[in-house]
């Protein structure tokens, strides 16, 4: 597997950084190897996508990466720490702290309203109701809601606005690195790239990594490299601009 | 993490209404059975509460409950007296006699007959009359209770006159005169109580050789009253208890030989297991439709001490909202139906506590098949969609 690095990041750190990470769900013939030594780093302040057919494992890999899934095997690295070194309060802790998510069905929790939602972050690690919520609109205005927007319910939102406020949250608390599952796989066409716009703006910065789990070939664009798995693998990690039509066609 | 919990319990409303209306109606019924109970049981000895002075009752052995009369020697209040440490012993009448009103019903009452001498064991709350008009011949003090309703004269439309001072009622074909109207606490057979003397009780009584009910001892000061018990027995052969003795007596006999508690019990179990059924189905269908965000914010970094506490929260949260208006209502009843019907309720602290503790273990139970379904959670369920 080659892997090239654009310009805009050849001089970033590391990441994340997974070498022959393995996982295997279930045992004896049961046994699904989800993943079967992956290798990949990612580098603060690009956006990678990973890319593949279904059930090749871009969501365990993720899930690995973010710390809400145990590998079995290989080494796994984020920002330098190793989950495998960690208790569970001390993994919990530092996914508070430092991991954003986006998932494809929002999970926006329906009771609270859109800026009560985007505070939740903040008062996981601590912070009092009102200052996170008054920090929470902060940030939606930063991806364009209004005070009525703000004091609505996730069902009084559309797919795309729903999306917006999930990037909220997964930004509001300054985390280093951000896994979306998925963003725009729930929205039409139009709002997919209007989602994939804003969390390239907001959230690609110097100091951060993303990480996008995407079919949707329509914002490749937005990827600074593609990672293509099949088969719990790593098959190929391109530059985006260069290589997108050839992953397109081949690997999806 | 409160405020999320408490927003996520109260948005949910067709949920919250549902388990707080389960943990009312548990909390109600517990409540209310008990009182009930309570009161039936306090009714049982409340003649014991209202003759309020004699430390020792002394009965004959075979008696089982103060409703259990076995009439002792006439002379057992004499023997009685001459133990060392009585300061004073008088003899008490209780019985069972009918009563002619003046429309001509029979009706049956419990006679209560003093000492001559010092009227000891009269009622303490007069409502009219004096309890001093009893030595005059014929004359009988009515308990409120019954003067103005089992002894009422009824009128053909059916309205009813009190029975008053000065009335006139036939007490085994013996004409008796009314001095005076009393307030006596409820009894478990809830007939009316007629005070007169031990003399007069002994004339109304049909021809019974023996008559005396009770011996009401007081102890001397300082006297400790179970030596005094053991004293008053050997040298009387009878059965001697301290108030509080002969209170559990009654109580136990009650408990033990009537179908009351089992009544009471299966009811208040009943209440328990509908609270279980309804407020625990439904807070775990809660937890369950919230689990994806329980996940959510476990992926976000809450922990699972932080899920713990949110759970824990909303089922204190429904469960004081469900104890609150569930006791409420069984008190307001209570007191309603108490100032309008006889029905027997008291609701003393301890119940409660119960009542609380109950429902405390309604909701720990329910909550505790919610906490272990979260803290099972894998946090990486969220990326399923």
């Amino acid at each position: 597997m080659s892997e090239t690095l654009p310009k805009k990041v050849e001089n970033s750190k590391i990441a994340v950084h997974c070498e022959g990470v393995s996982k295997t769900f279930g045992a004896g013939n049961a046994a699904v190897h989800a993943l079967r030594g992956v290798d990949l780093d990612v580098r603060t302040g690009e956006l990678l996508m990973l890319v593949g057919p279904s059930g090749c494992g871009k969501t365990t890999l993720i899930s690995v990466i973010a710390g809400v899934l145990r590998r079995d095997g290989g080494d796994c690295t984020i920002f330098g720490q190793d989950y495998k070194l960690m208790t569970e309060d001390g993994i919990t802790s530092f996914r508070g702290l430092n991991i954003g998510f986006v998932f494809q069905a929002f999970n926006l929790i329906p009771s609270l309203t859109t800026a009560e939602n985007v505070a939740t972050p903040l008062i996981i690690n601590g912070m009092k109701p009102k200052p996170a919520v008054s920090k929470a609109r902060d940030m939606l205005i930063q991806v364009g809601f209004d005070e009525r927007m703000m004091r609505s319910f996730p069902s009084d939102l559309s797919g795309g606005q729903q999306q917006r406020v999930a990037i909220a949250r997964a930004l509001v608390h300054g985390p280093r690195f951000i896994v979306c599952d998925e963003p725009t796989s729930a929205l039409d066409g139009e709002t997919g790239l209007k989602v994939m716009e804003l969390l390239r703006r907001l959230g690609c910065v110097e100091d951060r990594a993303l990480v996008v789990v995407t079919h949707d070939s329509r914002i490749y664009k937005f990827a600074d490299r593609i990672a293509a798995m099949e088969d719990g693998r790593i098959t190929e990690v391109v530059d985006s601009a260069s290589q997108l039509k050839v992953l397109s066609e081949q690997t999806i | 993490m409160n405020f999320i919990a408490l927003k996520m319990l109260f948005g949910d409303r067709a949920k919250f209404i549902g388990i707080v209306v389960g943990l009312t109606f548990a909390s109600l019924l517990i409540t209310q059975q008990s009182a009930i109970f309570a009161g039936i049981m306090t009714r049982t000895f409340s003649f014991l509460l209202d003759v309020g002075l004699p430390d020792i009752w002394v009965v004959d052995p075979r008696v089982k409950y103060i409703d259990d009369i076995k009439p002792l020697d006439d002379d057992a209040y004499l023997q009685v007296r001459g133990v060392e440490g009585v300061q004073w012993a008088v003899p008490l009448y209780k019985g069972s006699l009918a009563v002619r009103t003046k429309d001509g019903t029979y009706q049956s009452c419990t006679v209560v007959g003093l000492d001559d001498e010092t009227l000891m064991g009269g009622p303490a709350m007069m409502v009219s009359g004096d309890l001093s008009y009893l030595r005059r011949s014929g004359a009988v003090i009515v308990d409120q209770t019954g003067a103005e309703g089992k002894l009422a004269h009824l009128l053909p439309g059916g309205k009813s006159i009190p029975l008053k001072v000065g009335a006139e009622i036939e007490i085994n074909e013996n004409e008796a005169v009314v001095v005076g109207i009393c307030k006596v606490s409820q009894t478990f057979q809830n007939v009316p109580v007629i005070y007169m003397t031990y003399s007069a009780a002994t004339l109304f009584s049909p021809g019974q050789r023996l008559l005396l009910s009770f011996v009401c001892v007081k102890a001397k000061p300082g006297q400790d009253l179970h030596s005094l018990c053991q004293r008053i027995e050997r040298a009387t052969g009878l059965r001697a208890y301290t108030r509080n003795e002969f209170k559990v007596l009654t109580f136990l006999y009650y408990l033990e030989y009537t179908g009351m508690p089992i009544n009471f019990l299966t009811a208040v179990a009943l209440g328990f297991l509908v609270g279980i059924a309804i407020s625990g189905q439904t807070f775990y269908n809660f937890t369950l439709d919230n689990l994806r965000y329980f996940g959510t914010l476990k992926a976000m970094g809450a922990s699972n001490r932080m899920l713990l506490r949110m759970i824990l929260l909303q089922a204190m949260v429904v469960g004081g909202i469900g104890y609150g208006l569930g006791v409420g209502a069984a008190t307001v009843w209570g007191m309603y139906m108490g100032a309008h019907t006889q029905l027997a309720f008291r609701l003393p602290w301890h119940l409660l506590v119960v009542s609380a503790v109950a429902v405390l273990v309604i909701c720990l139970s329910s909550a505790a098949l919610s906490i272990r379904k979260v803290m099972k959670l894998e946090p990486a369920v969220v990326f399923r969609s």
